[in-house]
């Protein structure tokens, strides 16, 4: 099961850039949340800063709490066992090119000394068939390596390999857009199925899919949280005229 | 799901007429130039074939060394055969083996192969850790304002002419492996029989090993550095992500994909250890001999080629010295090959992308 997530006076830097400004928000346990709003806005560094992947660069920094479950992520705990309880996914699929689809996902857990072989195929199985990858590579698990198969195999590679930790929270950060159409909407469909186990932040470009996907959604612009709401809402009536202006396609 | 409102902005059609300042249609000066031109086939095809000669030289100059190592090794391959490079005389009386000895007609490779083979092999034991660790520091872990001049030293390291790392053995690594490393190694390892201390001037096998492996350094971890340099920074963040550490992460993300580049530097080191003459001839002690022991004098296939081909004694001494070159030339081209089935047999099955 997921757990929700709380955001109090989030701010980060990128050198002397202040990319993200008092952010504020409560992320719903078991619900998909989409993040929108233009290039540059600050939304893909928030939800690194959810996992503290921000601070693996070392121009970065962050002040603020941060608090999944109720554990604040910045006060009580290392970036590694952080990283444990929260998936991540990213833009570009980024399987590891020199191990099989076996290995690959079972990479996180191999990582952390876990090595007992009938849970672990137990485990990639389970993960593979959640990411609705298992018919198209169940053959050639130990065979294939990670790079061989297509684009959108790949990140459904990548979420199996998120989710065979069995993350509280998976982070996605714009998953779908290096993928064709067919890729995409298996990917959303993943997403919705994904969402009663656990809780998913998902940072979009593409505002139908933030609509088809989230039940929450946040309107990023210039290191701002703008506006947080029902997406439903977020999409007919939004508050803020900026939101207003970028859902109608008027800037960005 | 909720209705998407979107705003239609007006769009021009793709045929409206252009509005910018209209092309001169006398204007065609460039145009007229360009089309007096001629096609250059002729220029075009005597760049290729030039071209061509240029790459047939490498083949050329390998073919003309095999040649000339071939036809001046003639003697000593018709007098000793293929013995010359596995068997060796032995004393009539006191069994001992003749390895090599000019003077009486002694000749056989044996003592020479053995000489390269074991301290090229423990300069890679040596250098291959150490460069990994330098590369690793320098792509990983080191600041960036550090991280340009330590590149720029450890690849100076390779400028320095190996007469210059002979000398600096002579003078400072002999006498520092004769008075403390080498009777340290007696103590703790003299049991295993590859340690014995029946040798008072501290050069030998080992010595020339660690001068190979200074050597050797900067060829392997400044590779090492490139391909570590080379591997995405998303295949760091995907280890990352799952919860690694900073090992894990440079274990998984990094040198895993890296591995190949790493035994490509490997084998680079390898090529120059088994080549390298002077420094070898100035430390390795220069005794045509197989001794069990690491810290006794030995010598190597090159350097008994330096020693001794300037003073050979007779035809049959400067053919034997030729037909070592032959041997050398022939087992860097054997390491060569394995080392690649051995790239081979791990990049099998990856993508090329992984490469």
């Amino acid at each position: 099961m997921g757990v929700g997530i709380d955001v109090t006076n989030l701010n980060a830097w990128y050198g002397t850039n202040h990319t993200l400004q008092d952010i504020n928000l409560h992320i719903p346990a078991n619900h998909a949340t989409a993040l929108i709003g233009p290039s540059g806005c600050g939304k893909s560094t928030f939800v690194r800063c959810l996992n503290r992947m921000h601070e693996t660069n070392p121009i970065a920094r962050v002040t603020g709490q941060v608090k999944v479950g109720d554990q604040d992520i910045y006060a009580d705990a290392k970036p590694v066992e952080i990283r444990r309880r929260i998936g991540m996914v990213f833009q570009r699929p980024n399987p590891f090119p020199t191990m099989s689809i076996y290995d690959n996902v079972a990479s996180g857990l191999k990582l952390n000394g876990y090595s007992n072989r009938r849970v672990l195929d137990e485990i990639v199985e389970k993960s593979l068939k959640n990411s609705a990858l298992w018919d198209e590579v169940k053959d050639d698990l130990r065979k294939k390596s990670g790079a061989s198969l297509s684009g959108g195999q790949q990140q459904r590679l990548c979420i199996a390999r998120a989710l065979a930790v069995d993350p509280e929270v998976l982070l996605m950060d714009e998953p779908a857009s290096a993928l064709d159409p067919v890729s995409t909407s298996k990917i959303e469909d993943l997403i919705f199925e994904l969402k009663s186990q656990y809780t998913i932040v998902i940072v979009t470009h593409n505002m139908q899919q933030a609509a088809r996907v989230a039940e929450k959604t946040g309107f990023f612009l210039n290191g701002r949280l703008v506006e947080f709401d029902e997406t439903h809402k977020i999409f007919t009536n939004p508050t803020d005229k900026r939101t207003e202006d970028y859902i109608t396609g008027r800037f960005g | 799901m909720p209705e998407i409102r979107t705003f239609q902005p007006q769009i021009q059609p793709a045929s409206a007429q252009p509005t910018g300042p209209q092309p001169d249609p006398a204007g065609s000066a460039i145009r007229q130039f360009l089309r007096s031109r001629g096609n250059s086939a002729l220029a075009d095809r005597s760049f290729h074939i030039l071209m061509v000669l240029c790459a047939l030289t490498i083949f050329g100059i390998v073919g003309l060394i095999a040649v000339v190592l071939i036809l001046r090794s003639d003697m000593a391959w018709h007098q000793f055969g293929l013995k010359f490079f596995y068997t060796f005389e032995r004393d009539r009386v006191t069994g001992a083996p003749l390895y090599w000895d000019p003077v009486n007609g002694h000749f056989s490779a044996v003592p020479f192969i053995y000489g390269t083979l074991v301290s090229s092999f423990l300069a890679l034991l040596l250098a291959v850790p150490l460069a990994i660790g330098v590369a690793i520091f320098l792509t990983e872990m080191c600041p960036k304002a550090l991280r340009g001049p330590l590149a720029f030293v450890t690849e100076l390291l390779a400028a320095i002419p190996s007469v210059i790392y002979g000398l600096w053995a002579v003078f400072v690594l002999v006498p520092l492996l004769r008075d403390y490393v080498n009777p340290l190694l007696v103590r703790l390892l003299g049991w295993t029989g590859f340690f014995s201390d029946d040798n008072p001037t501290g050069l030998g096998y080992i010595s020339a090993a660690v001068i190979l492996a200074i050597m050797i350094l900067p060829i392997i971890s400044s590779l090492t550095r490139e391909v570590m340099t080379a591997v995405p920074h998303s295949q760091r963040e995907a280890v990352l992500a799952l919860g690694a550490t900073r090992w894990e992460m440079i274990r998984m993300g990094v040198l895993r994909n890296a591995r190949i580049g790493i035994v490509g530097g490997v084998i680079l080191g390898l090529g120059r250890a088994l080549g390298e003459t002077m420094a070898v001839a100035m430390v390795i002690g220069n005794s045509p001999d197989i001794q069990r022991s690491l810290l006794a004098n030995g010598s190597s296939m090159a350097s008994v080629i330096a020693n001794e081909y300037a003073e050979a004694t007779s035809d049959l001494h400067r053919s034997a010295l030729t037909e070592l070159g032959l041997a050398l030339f022939i087992v860097t081209i054997i390491v060569n090959a394995l080392a690649r089935i051995l790239v081979w047999a791990v990049t099998r099955g990856t993508p090329e992308q992984a490469r």
